[in-house]
């Protein structure tokens, strides 16, 4: 890049409290954590770019699965119904509450979406030896997607409506109940894989 | 902790936070991109301490309505019935269900409040230049970034409740404008932890001429 400035590559400071400080040159495999407040600066797993791709096919077949299949079954007073994880969103719309709906929409299909789609995007490259196009702006939107994406906590609400309407009703988990939970623990991993240090590493 | 302690900032020097190259800028200038990676490069995140109060004010503004409007109506048997976040918690508890209660109780009460009230601290210690357990304020503000996201569980149940009952004159179950205002709650105080530098906590350690002076 033109003009370049005067950078150090050794050198690190530690994005919670600045700290300046140089990387040990022998990396064994684990985590090199701040010196001062012990975040972690560097981490040295397996390999950076065929375990995140290996997590983003993995995570979208659950994906597709837990927005095919039902979410749960419900049956009260010989009425039964199955629900699915976007009915519920419709439902909100219908009922004339649209930003409750796409604050609902975008945390648990459209966020974790994007993550799925971006690991693919940015690692299936990366494992051909390319570099993705706009690849700065796909880690920048990786970096930011990952907290709105909030299908554990969607998962947890799950549990405590599942346990209310117990009483009454009989609730029975469905399909994308289970590939739900897969797909948190999918996504968790690859959320703790995004390296952007190490993929610059091998890119330059 | 026998190495010297310095900082980036007071070396004069600013790490990208797309791709963690330390670089140094000129003195001066505006507007700068990693040579690495060409983001643009700030020292800390930019108007970090009033973006952090606007959001944090307009969060507390939406705890009231939050938790005085009912966030569902139940109908069940032609008889309708609002649930707010308290009577919810409550019905809980009444019907055994303590585990849930306390769930509910924490990421809907107590999380959003606790949230709020540590970062109105972290702030007000940042500007009027606190030294005092840096550690610990970081730990403080470590844990309002883990925890806030889980407020988010009563607007899920809320969703999962309103797709599960609509069984038209046996039951039916819609959301409340509370549930809305709680949605609000929870993303404002999550913008305001995200804006929020951490690494102002530590700039008052070494507060002096040169630091301030570089920072960006």
């Amino acid at each position: 890049m033109a003009n370049a400035l005067p950078h150090h590559h050794d050198l690190v400071a530690c994005h919670e409290c600045d700290l300046l400080q140089r990387l040990p040159a022998d990396r064994a495999r684990g985590r090199v954590r701040c010196r001062r407040c012990g975040c972690v600066l560097h981490h040295q797993g397996r390999d950076v770019v065929s375990t995140p791709l290996a997590l983003g096919f993995t995570a979208l077949v659950l994906f597709v699965l837990s927005n095919v299949y039902p979410l749960m079954d419900f049956g009260l007073q010989g009425q039964r119904d199955s629900t699915y994880l976007l009915a519920g969103i419709r439902e909100l719309y219908a009922q004339g509450m649209p930003v409750l709906a796409s604050t609902v929409l975008f945390t648990t299909v459209i966020a974790p979406a994007l993550h799925i789609t971006l690991l693919i995007y940015l690692y299936l490259p990366l494992s051909l030896g390319r570099r993705p196009p706009a690849f700065v702006a796909a880690l920048r939107l990786t970096q930011a997607i990952i907290p709105w994406s909030m299908l554990e906590i969607f998962l947890l609400g799950v549990l405590v409506a599942s346990v209310k309407l117990a009483e009454q009703a009989t609730i029975v988990a469905g399909p994308a109940a289970w590939s739900l939970g897969l797909l948190v623990i999918v996504l968790a991993a690859a959320a703790t894989q995004v390296h952007p240090h190490r993929l610059w590493d091998l890119i330059a | 902790m026998s190495r010297p302690t310095v900082t980036a900032s007071a070396r004069g020097l600013i790490a990208c936070h797309v791709c963690g190259l330390v670089s140094r800028p000129p003195e001066g200038a505006l507007y700068l991109r990693c040579p690495r990676c060409d983001a643009p490069l700030h020292g800390r995140i930019p108007r970090s301490l009033s973006r952090t109060w606007a959001f944090l004010v307009a969060a507390a503004m939406l705890y009231l309505p939050a938790n005085l409007l009912p966030i569902m109506h139940v109908t069940q048997f032609g008889q309708m019935r609002s649930d707010t976040i308290w009577s919810g918690a409550e019905y809980l508890l009444a019907h055994g269900m303590w585990p849930l209660a306390l769930i509910v109780f924490v990421a809907s009460v107590l999380i959003p409040l606790v949230k709020i009230a540590i970062l109105v601290l972290l702030l007000v210690s940042v500007q009027v230049h606190v030294q005092a357990r840096p550690m610990d304020r970081l730990r403080l503000y470590r844990f309002t970034e883990f925890v806030g996201r889980w407020s988010m569980v009563d607007v899920f149940v809320v969703t999962v409740l309103v797709a599960l009952v609509h069984l038209g004159k046996v039951a039916e179950i819609e959301a409340g404008l509370g549930a809305v205002f709680f949605a609000g709650v929870v993303v404002l105080t999550m913008l305001a932890a995200r804006t929020f530098d951490p690494r102002l906590i530590w700039d008052n350690l070494s507060h002096d001429v040169e630091s301030t002076a570089n920072r960006r």
